[in-house]
């Protein structure tokens, strides 16, 4: 079934934005298992904002500065996630939504998100590339594909003019310009803003984050179709072979005869 | 019953990724005892497919611009045509963004950068690598039709020589709301995700007018060239040549890394290439404890000698 968004026929300046937040472990993380390697250990980890979606959260910041758009972000998740909606707020979100469920995957997380779409009438929904927890890279082409809305992964430049939209979108060995049409669903990732326009949240936007509305909504339960059974670490690596520096026609050979990649 | 592909093309030819992703459709067939057809969109040499186990290629006639949407319809169609229980994808930038439409199209449950055949059929579970290649996960698909995107690389291409019939499927395609402008892409180099080599910089390099020694490095060995995320977030390179967890990830067969330390993020995207060597000054740089071979020493007396060596084992191979 096919739902189609509302879309309200807006002003520029009121155009509605909705970011989808992943909540993940920090890069650094240490990745271990815990109850029989059927859940991941979230000892001592450090969670953020998927670092994709931060850089969409910052590129809606700035439609939000220079057209009024507004900003609402959501997470499909438990109560731990509430600190990175938090964040979100801090970064300038005016609302942020947590749909009251462990997020198991993305057809799950795709169908949740939508059933807040549809009586949200967004204009622009933007989400990340990829989550760098599980790399599932499913849930905005799911989302487009369950609202019938224009989609753009990859997305690297995102410029919004009335009904319009022009993007830029990374392929392989390149970047492809497009024109769409909103309603528009993003895969947004680093070049939508560059790493040094990331907006650090400042004391006053922490302030700010306290009072603004953090709405917990029920689930609709929707079903999972793939989901992960249990863990494992990749296999210890054996010891790095060592070739000096003057004698690079041993790596030559090694590479050749005992790697057989050359 | 049957398994579906979707092979690849460009400019008409079927991509050499496809052939991996026939490979693992045609192990899935066997498992299941069932033929395995491949999809393709505007092939002229489809018949190659044979080669890997496909019996029938169905091959769609589509103008223009490759779109998410309209690909997406044929290849939805073509697994409802042949009552597909499984579609196997690879894991290029076209794939994973046509892929989640064709999942909500089919109802199928879908899992990414997959890494080896179905450990079970019932259920049906398969190894993948989650946490940018620091952990596998075993996955179980519980929906009637079944989506594996295929990690680069992980499985590798098997020849298995059979004969293969290529026919025009009419596909009903979709209409898009996309429409390319304009594509910026250069033919003459080979990209990250296809490469079997890559050739990565880092700050190590001191700065971009040093390229040419990670250009000419790569050229001599037919790679692609790649950088850690400070030299692209500096504009020494582009945006597209930054690898590791927030970047693209490489699953090349060898990849050579230069003046790049290892950090966690950075190991995190390219661990799943097979052979890893290091050239870095300093021996206690992280990236020797992933790497396979390394090299101590100055990247700018090591690189120009390894470029010589490798000009002369080439043109005596
Ligand atoms: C959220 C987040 C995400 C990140 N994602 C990524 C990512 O996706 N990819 C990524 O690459 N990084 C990522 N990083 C950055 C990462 O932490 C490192 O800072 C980065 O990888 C270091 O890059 P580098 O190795 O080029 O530079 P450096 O760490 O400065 O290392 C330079 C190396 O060059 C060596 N060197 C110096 N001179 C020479 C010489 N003459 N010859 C040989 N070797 C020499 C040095 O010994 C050193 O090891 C991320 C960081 C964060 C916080
Ligand atoms: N639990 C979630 N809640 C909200 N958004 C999510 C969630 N999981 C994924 N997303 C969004 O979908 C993008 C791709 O995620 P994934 O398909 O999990 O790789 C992320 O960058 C987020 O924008």
């Amino acid at each position: 079934m096919i739902i189609q968004p509302k879309r309200i026929n807006r002003n520029k300046k009121d155009m509605k934005i909705l970011v989808c937040i992943s909540h993940v472990p920090d890069t650094t993380s240490k990745i271990n298992f815990v109850e029989s390697d059927t859940k991941f250990d979230t000892n001592g980890v450090q969670y953020i904002i998927n670092p994709n979606d931060e850089f969409g959260l910052t590129r809606a910041m700035w439609f939000k500065e220079k057209d009024g758009a507004e900003v609402d972000v959501i997470n499909v998740g438990g109560a731990e996630t509430e600190s990175t909606l938090r964040k979100a707020l801090a970064i300038g979100a005016d609302t942020a939504i947590r749909v009251n469920t462990e997020a198991l995957e993305a057809s799950q997380v795709a169908q949740e998100i939508v059933a807040v779409i549809q009586s949200g009438g967004y204009d622009l929904i933007i989400a990340g590339r990829e989550s760098i927890d599980y790399n599932g890279g499913m849930v905005p082409g799911m989302i487009a594909a369950m609202i019938d809305a224009s989609y753009v992964n990859n997305c690297v430049s995102l410029e919004i003019n009335g009904d319009k939209a022009t993007a830029v979108r990374e392929i392989d060995g390149g970047k492809e310009t497009v024109t769409t049409s909103l309603p528009l669903i993003i895969g947004g990732q680093k070049g939508l803003v560059e790493e040094s326009d990331l907006k650090i949240p400042n004391m006053r936007g922490i302030m700010m984050a306290r009072k603004k509305p953090l709405n917990v909504i029920e689930p609709i339960g929707a079903a999972t179709k793939a989901v992960n059974i249990n863990y494992e670490k990749p296999a210890p690596k054996g010891e790095v072979k060592l070739v000096d520096a003057e004698n690079i026609d041993e790596l030559i050979n090694l590479l050749h005869n005992e790697a057989n990649v050359i | 019953m049957s398994v579906l592909i979707y092979a690849e093309t460009e400019g008409g030819k079927v991509k050499k990724v496809a052939f991996e992703v026939a490979s693992y459709g045609k192990a899935v067939a066997d498992q299941m005892g069932c033929e395995v057809v491949a999809v393709s969109y505007n092939a002229s040499d489809a018949d190659v497919l044979g080669n890997y186990g496909i019996t029938k290629v169905m091959n769609i006639a589509c103008e223009g611009n490759f779109d998410a949407k309209i690909y997406a319809s044929g290849i939805q169609q073509a697994a409802e045509q042949i009552g597909a229980k499984v579609v196997v994808v690879s894991s290029s930038a076209d794939s994973r963004y046509l892929t989640p439409l064709v999942a909500v199209g089919l109802s199928a449950g879908y899992a990414t950068n997959v890494v080896s055949a179905p450990s079970s059929l019932a259920p049906f579970t398969v190894k993948r690598s989650v946490f940018t290649n620091k952990a596998f996960t075993t996955s179980e698909i519980s929906s009637d039709i079944k989506i594996i995107g295929v990690s680069n690389n992980a499985f590798g291409s098997i020849e298995n020589s059979v004969s293969c019939t290529v026919e025009a499927f009419e596909a009903d395609l979709a209409s898009s709301t996309v429409t390319v402008e304009s594509v910026d892409k250069a033919t003459d180099k080979v990209t990250i995700a296809d490469a079997e080599v890559v050739v990565s910089g880092g700050r190590g390099l001191k700065g971009p007018e040093n390229w040419h020694m990670i250009e000419d490095l790569a050229a001599v060995l037919g790679a692609a060239t790649a950088c850690s995320k400070p030299v692209s977030d500096m504009g020494w390179r582009p945006h597209s040549e930054h690898v590791g967890q927030t970047g693209k990830p490489v699953a090349s067969n060898l990849y050579i890394a230069i003046g790049v330390s290892g950090a966690i993020q950075h190991l995190a995207g390219i661990n799943s290439s097979k052979v890893k060597v290091v050239i870095n000054s300093d021996p206690e740089a992280p990236f020797f404890k992933a790497a396979d071979y390394g090299i101590v020493g100055d990247a700018f007396e090591v690189v120009p000698q390894l470029i010589e060596k490798l000009k002369a084992f080439k043109a005596q191979a």
